[in-house]
């Protein structure tokens, strides 16, 4: 049995230049102890698609229009918003981009870490204190005590996202969804922190998702990645064989934009033009337009997903090329 | 951010002006402020075609002493006062006063308050020191009773002397918004071009610094008519500012303040729904350009 | 914090300083001579002559401007021209009418508009939304006098449920609609604050977070967003207190409620220069003291400013 099953989820905004369908039928599980990367660049839903597994949509204009998404076996779409409320920050807690803003101004670091505790645990203050001094230690905070007492505007970056951690992961939460955790911080601290991710992760057990648009990080977090695009999965596979052999187009272009040291390069190459407006509708394959292999059919008729390999293995990829499983890049190369 | 930089250019200048007047155009409120401003403004110009009598005229010498605070009817839609005269005809010359006023007292604070506001926030400094505590200083007087001292002090409540005044304490709220928009704007990386290509700190501050703070000045002056509106009728009201018998709605309610507790309400009522209406459209109209202008005000 | 509340302290002198010029150069600088405006050109020139060596108008203007100075150190306001009273008594009997009034106008304002702009902030675009949205802005184009009439005319000369203008005992009844009167413009700016502040707040990555948590939307609300949409609801309040007193002087006139807003209207009339002056003076005083304490107030408040 999965963690997590999502089937078919439509998450839709209406806006006032229209209906805008941020994730569009994506489906994906999250097994137990399991590390899922989701890519893309920004605006193809990645975001879109963890909020709505919190349930955190900003109403009225973002809603679930379809799917289903089951947290062992429960349809998390189908719970009250005060029973969502005890899932939430409690078995399933969710880290964001911007440790700088993320954190309340006006309350103590301590304060906000303990709430987890104390609303989901029932703990007293002071049994509260005593947990969050613990887990402030197992993120390498130092002198736990004292920062407890500290405000967000007098920690540095790191510290923040560390404090985010701690209060994400302070209920032992069987699933922790990260959205670019470490994309507001520096190269040596983002280090820091996804070993600090890493470590916890073997200790407790949680399963994570992990939301990025780089690809160099799904390669030291995850194990398995879904590669998105325009509001749909392109791409779904482990780690090993998608950096070795990857397959969608879109992914191609994905790993080839990453600079590598230790091989030569002679240029660095872009995937060409932007993500399309979500508001333009786009007949065929939603990638067609940036494409070096599209062809005709392409054009007019969007692929379904095809599963590869054993049907046990999980693998799927959304592109003409490999319908039946063949993966042809020989042709139509513009 | 070269774009950014090239505010000056008249293209890019008119198109945000464009784009403003169409976000202000979406803007139900603020559309409801401008054409209430507008037919008070055709109000005032053709007053006297409007009004169905004349405003001074007592009427108790042509239609006698029934013409005497005679409830609102047909004749008199809202009514007439002690003296016989048509409420509806100096509700509708009253609109002249209280936009002169408005208007006159808005040039005088903008004329005042930008300068000094400009100053403050490019010098920076000792210069920004001392407008600031002067500004300070100014703030911290009741606007009204400061108001109502100068013009019991110069002891001639005419037109000149009350718009004047509340010009003199209603700059400093103009002073503050241009003085903060200076700040921002001299940090820029145009004026810091303009300032290493020698261009006269004169030139930068006209030509390049004022256009773009127009914005938030015009928002600030257009939600400080309707305040100088309100001190204007306080002013009539206590006796300091239009004189008997101008058509002042200040003047007309205080007038007509002793004659609600015996039942002759529409002495008071009328004028005072006017000021309402003239405040309120420049509400509507400030908040509609604020809006539409992006405009983020300190307080 | 201790610096911070030094800071403020100290720039209050110099500000405290500009007013007393300030008042002193309005009040005896103007075209015209003093003494004739207080006496309005009547009296003989005998008269007048003493009036002016008594007042000390007959002395350089700099010197003036010194006893002034020393005067109002010394906490001398001066003396009432037209009945000898000194300032300071004249304003020591009449300010407790004045800050029931204004005090309770500025609770009332405060409590109704913060409760109704939270709520308007929450259920955004709904019909309480709009309805509080349009009373407030109503309430800000209003003239206080005119509100203050109106309710005059229904509550205590149709309906008879209170009673009509004056002080009477002193007992609440009287100082209903007087404190309603004035408390309609705080409450409908602090209404339209907060709302703006609240929408603002509920905007933030940290209200997310906080929903990330579990917690339950009224504690997001009332506990996460409440304290920070409230500091500039704090701190505007200090900007009331000019406006309110700038109200009192009319909703004081209307009701005929014993005042120093009634004093200064009626030492206007009677051109009373130094009672003006003192008053003036007092006014100012007043809200400069009471932003003090907002910005001190503020402080606590707000943790960024506390540990700068």
């Amino acid at each position: 049995m999965s963690l997590l099953r999502v089937n078919d989820l439509k998450t839709y905004f209406d806006t006032d230049a229209g209906l805008v369908k941020a994730v569009d039928g994506v489906s994906f599980s999250v097994e137990q102890g399991e590390t899922l990367g989701i890519v893309g660049e920004s605006g193809c839903g990645k975001s879109v698609l963890s909020l709505s597994v919190m349930g955190l949509l900003s109403e009225p204009s973002g809603f679930v229009a379809g799917g289903d998404i089951l947290f062992e076996d429960t349809d998390l779409l189908r719970l009250s918003e005060s029973s969502m409320c005890s899932v939430r920050g409690n078995r399933i807690s969710m880290i964001f981009q911007e440790p700088m803003t993320s954190l309340n101004p006006v309350m103590t670091v301590g304060e906000q870490i303990m709430e987890p505790l104390i609303v989901h645990r029932g703990m007293t203050q002071r049994a509260a204190f005593g947990e969050t001094v613990e887990m402030l230690k197992r993120v390498r905070i130092a002198e736990p005590a004292q920062r407890m007492r500290e405000y967000p505007h007098q920690l540095s970056g790191g510290m923040r996202q560390r404090v985010m951690i701690a209060m994400g992961l302070v209920c032992s939460p069987s699933l922790l969804i990260a959205d670019e955790p470490t994309t507001a911080l520096d190269v040596t601290v983002q280090a820091q922190i996804l070993r600090l991710m890493n470590e916890l992760k073997s200790v407790t057990g949680s399963s994570i998702i992990f939301i990025t648009h780089d690809l160099g990080v799904i390669a030291q977090m995850a194990e398995r990645v879904m590669v998105m695009y325009a509001g749909r999965a392109v791409e779904n596979r482990d780690v090993g064989p998608l950096f070795k052999e990857p397959l969608h187009p879109y992914t191609r272009g994905l790993l080839r934009s990453i600079p590598l040291f230790c091989e030569k390069q002679d240029r660095l190459s872009t995937i060409p033009g932007v993500v399309p407006s979500p508001l333009k509708k786009i007949d065929g394959c939603k990638f067609h337009s940036r494409c070096g292999y599209a062809f005709d059919r392409c054009r007019s008729e969007e692929p379904p997903l095809f599963r590869l390999g054993a049907p046990g293995k999980n693998a799927s990829v959304r592109c003409w090329l490999h319908e039946n499983g063949k993966r042809d890049f020989t042709e139509g190369r513009r | 951010m070269t774009e950014n930089g090239n505010n000056n250019d008249s293209g890019v200048t008119g198109n945000l002006w464009y784009e403003a007047w169409l976000r202000f155009r979406r803007n139900r409120l603020a559309m409801l402020g401008f054409f209430m401003i507008a037919a008070l403004l055709g109000v005032a110009v053709f007053a006297p075609r409007l009004a169905p009598y004349d405003p001074f005229k007592q009427l108790l010498w042509t239609e006698g002493i029934k013409a005497k605070l005679a409830a609102p009817s047909p004749d008199h839609w809202m009514g007439t006062d002690a003296y016989g005269r048509d409420i509806m005809s100096r509700v509708i010359h009253g609109s002249r006063l209280s936009l002169q006023i408005g208007l006159l007292a808005t040039v005088v604070s903008l004329l005042i308050g930008v300068p000094l506001g400009a100053m403050a926030g490019y010098f920076g400094g000792w210069v920004d020191d001392l407008i600031s505590w002067f500004i300070n200083v100014i703030f911290a007087f009741p606007f009204m009773l400061f108001v109502l001292a100068i013009v019991a002090v110069l002891n001639n409540p005419s037109m000149i002397v009350v718009f004047t005044a509340i010009g003199l304490v209603s700059w400093v709220s103009i002073a503050r918004v241009t003085r903060a928009q200076f700040m921002s704007l001299r940090e820029r990386e145009y004026v810091e071009a303009a300032k290493a290509i020698g261009l006269p700190t004169w030139t930068i501050l006209f030509k390049h610094i004022l256009p773009n703070t127009l914005a938030p000045v015009i928002v600030q002056a257009t939600l400080g008519i309707g305040s100088i509106i309100l001190t204007e009728a306080g002013l009539a009201f206590l006796g300091f500012g239009a004189q008997p018998p101008a058509p002042s709605w200040g003047l007309m309610i205080s007038d007509g303040q002793q004659y609600l507790a015996t039942g002759q309400w529409w002495w008071a009522l009328f004028p005072g729904m006017a000021i309402m209406y003239t405040v309120l459209a420049f509400n509507f109209l400030g908040d509609g350009l604020r809006d539409a202008l992006d405009v983020r005000l300190k307080r | 914090m201790f610096s911070y509340i030094l800071r403020k302290v100290l720039y209050t002198i110099p500000v405290l300083w500009g007013v007393v010029t300030v008042v002193f150069l309005v009040i005896n600088i103007v075209p015209g001579d003093p003494v004739a405006i207080m006496t309005g050109q009547r009296g003989d020139e005998a008269t007048l002559a003493k009036i002016r060596a008594d007042m000390g108008l007959d002395l350089p203007i700099g010197v003036q401007y010194l006893r002034f100075l020393e005067q109002i150190c010394r906490g001398d306001l001066g003396t009432s021209y037209r009945n000898n009273e000194p300032v300071s008594s004249a304003i020591r009997t009449r300010l407790w009418a004045t800050a029931k009034l204004a005090f309770g106008a500025l609770l009332l304002g405060t409590v109704l508009g913060v409760a109704a702009g939270v709520v308007s902030a929450v259920k955004k675009y709904s019909l309480f939304d709009y309805g509080a949205m349009f009373v407030a802005i109503a309430g800000v184009s209003a003239p206080v006098f005119w509100v203050g009439l109106l309710l005059l005319l229904f509550f205590a000369y149709i309906l008879k449920w209170v009673p009509g203008v004056g002080y009477g005992d002193g007992s609440f009844k009287y100082l209903i609609l007087p404190m309603i009167t004035l408390g309609v413009r705080p409450a409908a700016l602090t209404a339209r604050l907060s709302r703006s502040c609240m929408l603002e707040v509920l905007s933030q990555d940290y209200i997310r977070t906080a929903k990330a948590k579990g917690l339950k939307k009224h504690v997001v609300v009332m506990k996460h967003a409440m304290k920070n949409a409230m500091i500039p609801v704090v701190t505007i309040i200090g900007t009331q207190v000019s406006s309110l007193l700038s109200g009192a002087v009319l909703t004081e006139s209307i009701f005929a409620w014993p005042g120093i807003g009634r004093l200064s209207v009626d030492s206007l009339l009677a051109r009373d220069l130094p009672m003006i002056r003192g008053v003036v003076v007092f006014m100012a005083v007043t809200f400069l003291f009471t932003n003090l304490l907002v910005d001190i107030s503020y402080g606590f408040l707000d943790p960024r400013i506390r540990y700068d």
